[in-house]
């Protein structure tokens, strides 16, 4: 049997169904397994995805013609049993089911499988063809459970209180920027936002997400506020005069890649929290086997040192060589932009 | 090993100078005395040597791990820290042991280790060890292992952390750091608190240091205030003359009196209580022969008469530190230069020569004799006001350097290699090319240093754009990017394919406004070989 989905230049693509999972070019239609800037692109005529995705999509694709799913909601075009299912990465995050005659392949997307609190936590499928992230696919890379980091950052904000100083927490606005509100203590004092935050706060409430109150420069009722308060803003905000306000203050990066020393000095912040909403070493060899599949396809991040590890286990792998990069130390410019 | 690695740990934390005194000064205060000289000798660079070399010590965490060896060296090249790697890929204890060894104690497991005879016997100590010990601890304890501990703090930061937890003064405490001693055979309260006076006789003092000269116009305003001399490329050595005993200590804290036998005479020839500070340099046919050779002396522990005729050695004199046994160090330089030439002239030896002043009436005349310098071998000037005092490590004011300027060429990338420590992660190690007579691009170069952060970031996004083939660390890149290479010279050479080698170099700019075929050839590089 041909394979169900292949690699074209336009991107992931199951020619039974005629269509395409996270396209980086535009398309007819495109199946999005998240809102996160290199799998959604804009463009496509038609997007399909899980309905939590839709606000983050609208937000930061504009005016598309979006349907939702359910998870595991499946429909069927010219034979091809499609669905979705938890990727546990950021809210809406799906991984992609496709059944024709009794094949199945599961696109990843990208995915954690250490429970975040704040979307659907990643749920193995069955499958006889997994394709994979491998973002951290190094076995360097082993989280700590969720709780000791949100510890870390609660007692980092709170001395920096106790000091008079600011605490700046760089994370992505899409994903670790809920899930750091979502598990923190609020009533240490006001959390503010930056605009590019603010708007994934935004899409994710319009999902129906729950998320303490946070405020936004324009909201302080007055400049004190500022003071010893915790702020979260994407990477791209360091050093920017809007940051000016809340003098004094200190840094910190809230990322995978801070597990490694020389990563976290070359950010040059204060602090690095080893936070990631990819799926560690253990998380990706756990994951993987839970499918059952016999066959792996490696998509991004340490791929080629991943499939071969795979090879190794037994098990059927290769590279795809896409353009998905998966956590980046500095998140890809947002175009939401504070003075 | 807790507290070290809570210590080691903050410090990392932080890079504000203040901050990390505070740090080192809190634990040295609760510490115990074991731990108190461990810290002091391993921030001092005393550490134990090495268990095992780096290919036992990822054979050991493979097997702890139960990974194969080709992918612990893949994990490797991508941290870029061995001792980091190690102790990332080696599982947490499911529950922690809280072994409550302290550093002394950990240390002594080191040398435990290291006297065990079979190599089966040190991996399973290392593995047990591994597996009792949190993350931050497993990597001290590896770069304890493989000999490398560095830590960010300077011998400067840890004086004032000592002078701040037991209130002693700076430079006596930088005097007591200095020398030959261990820390298996003294103690802290010996080391520290309880000093003797015969412990002294071997002890240089701290070394003197000068930043490069950035704005000459407090010189160009009153140049008869300041001294001149040349800054000659050798090793920066102080030497003693004490009850009878010589002593050679190079910039780097060692002691080196064996390796020099030119200089054994002196003992006889100089009176007791002298310790001069100057630059030992291979000299022949009153010159300086290229650092080059004397890197030959250097490494040798065994002398061959045919090497010390080759390459004999002279101590070029810049200052008097002590005489008649006492410390002249806060005497202004004039009266401190005069009785260095009067001792030199009496000692009368042709070992010991004395550097030569010029005195400036002029800025233009120190401009002059600065051009000389490629002539005379020496690499600038040092400008010294004339009042100075002899301090202590790198400070700004009284002393300058002033280096002739570099010479430079226009060079294309052609390999880059991810960085180590700070950059990992990055490519930051570049290997440069210039054209060769059939105009291919042969390598000339490796540098890393000299670009500025978002240059980096800006370079490191190319590469991953731009690369042709991976092989291992390092990718070879399309041949785009020119950059102007400083170097402080250059020398033909037998190892490189090139034909030459350059010393000292580093990226001055990133010529992005040159296209590669614009970079400089082999043959405009062999022209400057003929030049110096």
């Amino acid at each position: 049997m041909d394979d169900l989905v292949i690699l074209t230049e336009y991107g992931l693509y199951c020619p039974q169904a005629d269509l395409f999972i996270d396209p980086w070019k535009a398309v007819k239609k495109a199946i999005i397994t998240h809102g996160h800037s290199d799998h959604a692109r804009s463009g496509s005529e038609n997007y399909l995805c899980h309905h939590q995705s839709i606000p983050i999509l609208k937000s930061r694709l504009g005016n598309i013609a979006v349907q939702g799913l359910e998870y595991k909601e499946t429909f069927t075009i010219n034979g091809v049993t499609i669905s979705l299912h938890p990727a546990g990465h950021v809210v809406g995050s799906a991984q992609v089911r496709l059944e024709y005659k009794g094949e199945v392949w599961v696109i990843s997307g990208d995915y954690k499988t250490q429970p975040d609190g704040i979307c659907e936590p990643f749920e193995p499928v069955t499958c006889h063809t997994f394709i994979t992230e491998s973002t951290f696919g190094l076995p360097f890379f082993q989280w700590q459970t969720q709780s000791v980091v949100m510890q870390q950052i609660q007692q980092w904000w709170k001395k920096n209180q106790s000091e008079g100083i600011s605490s700046v927490l760089f994370a992505y606005s899409l994903g670790k920027a809920q899930r750091i509100l979502a598990n923190l203590d609020n009533s240490l004092g006001p959390i503010i936002v930056h605009g590019a935050t603010h708007a994934m706060n935004e899409a994710c409430r319009r999902s129906g997400i729950v998320l303490p109150q946070t405020y936004r420069v324009s909201e302080l009722p007055n400049a004190s506020w500022c003071k010893g308060a915790l702020v979260i803003a994407p990477s791209s905000a360091a050093g920017s005069p809007w940051l000016k306000r809340f003098e004094p203050y200190r840094t910190a990066v809230a990322s995978g890649w801070m597990a490694m020393r020389g990563a976290r000095r070359w950010q040059a912040a204060d602090r690095g929290f080893v936070l990631s909403d990819h799926a560690d070493w253990h998380g990706l060899n756990l994951a993987i086997q839970a499918t059952g599949a016999e066959q792996v396809l490696v998509t991004h991040g340490y791929t080629d040192l991943f499939s071969r590890w795979l090879c190794e286990q037994g098990l059927k792998s290769s590279v795809l060589k896409t353009q998905f990069r998966g956590e980046q130390v500095n998140e890809p410019e947002t175009e939401i932009t504070e003075v | 090993m807790k507290a070290f690695a809570d210590l080691f740990e903050a410090l990392d934390q932080t890079n504000k100078t203040q901050e990390k005194i505070n740090l080192l000064a809190e634990y040295l205060s609760h510490a115990s005395d074991e731990d108190r000289l461990w810290i002091i000798a391993l921030f001092t660079g005393r550490k134990p040597s090495r268990i095992a070399n780096t290919t036992q010590l990822r054979n050991w965490a493979a097997r702890a791990a139960g990974l194969p060896q080709w992918l612990v060296e893949a994990t490797w090249h991508t941290v870029g820290d061995l001792g980091e790697t190690l102790a990332g890929i080696i599982p947490e204890p499911e529950v922690p042991t809280h072994q409550p060894n302290s550093l002394a104690t950990t240390i002594q497991q080191v040398f435990h280790i290291q006297s065990l005879d079979s190599e089966e016997a040190k991996e399973a100590a290392v593995i047990t060890l591994w597996k009792q010990l949190s993350k931050t601890e497993r990597f001290l304890f590896n770069k304890l292992s493989a000999g490398s501990l560095r830590i960010g703090v300077s011998q400067g930061l840890l004086i004032k952390a000592i002078s701040k937890a037991f209130q002693l003064e700076e430079n006596i405490i930088a005097h007591r750091l200095m020398g030959n001693w261990d820390p298996r055979t003294t103690t802290f309260q010996q080391l520290i608190l309880q000093p003797q006076a015969t412990d002294h006789l071997s002890k240089p003092y701290p070394f003197f240091l000068a930043y490069a000269l950035e704005d000459s116009s407090q010189i160009q305003q009153n140049p008869s205030a300041w001294l001149a001399e040349h800054k000659w490329d050798g090793i920066r050595a102080q030497l003693i003359v004490r009850n009878g005993q010589l002593y050679v200590w190079t910039r780097g804290e060692e002691l080196v009196t064996d390796r020099y036998p030119e200089f054994h005479s002196l003992v006889s020839q100089l009176p007791s209580g002298t310790v001069i500070d100057g630059e030992i340099l291979a000299w022949q046919n009153n010159k300086p022969l290229s650092f080059q050779f004397l890197q030959k002396r250097m490494g040798r522990k065994t002398l061959s008469k045919k090497l010390l005729q080759e390459i004999p050695v002279i101590l070029m004199a810049y200052d008097l530190l002590e005489h008649q046994g006492m410390d002249i160090r806060n005497e202004p330089l004039v009266k401190r230069k005069k009785l260095l030439e009067e001792l030199v002239h009496q000692c009368n030896a042709n070992t010991l020569k004395l550097s030569e002043l010029y005195f400036a009436d002029s800025w233009e005349s120190l401009l002059q004799e600065r051009q000389r310098s490629a002539e005379k071998g020496s690499e600038g000037l040092m400008l010294k006001h004339r009042d100075s005092v002899y301090g202590t490590g790198r400070r700004k004011g009284g002393w300058w350097k002033w280096k002739v300027d570099p010479f430079t060429i226009d060079a294309v990338m052609i390999y880059a290699q991810s960085g180590h420590g700070r950059r990992a992660g990055l490519y930051t190690d570049y290997t440069f090319a210039v054209w060769d007579e059939q105009r291919k691009l042969v390598p000339i170069a490796k540098a890393y240093s000299g670009l500025k952060d978002e240059e980096i970031l800006q370079l490191d996004r190319w590469i991953k754009q731009h690369t042709i083939e991976k092989f291992g660390p390092v990718r070879s890149v399309e041949a785009v990017q020119v950059f102007e290479l400083a170097f402080e010279g250059i020398q033909p050479s037998t190892r490189h394919k090139s034909g030459v080698a350059l010393r000292f170099p580093r990226i001055a700019r990133w010529r992005t406004d040159k296209k590669a075929e614009e970079a400089n050839t082999l043959a405009d590089l062999k022209t400057l070989i003929s030049i110096v």
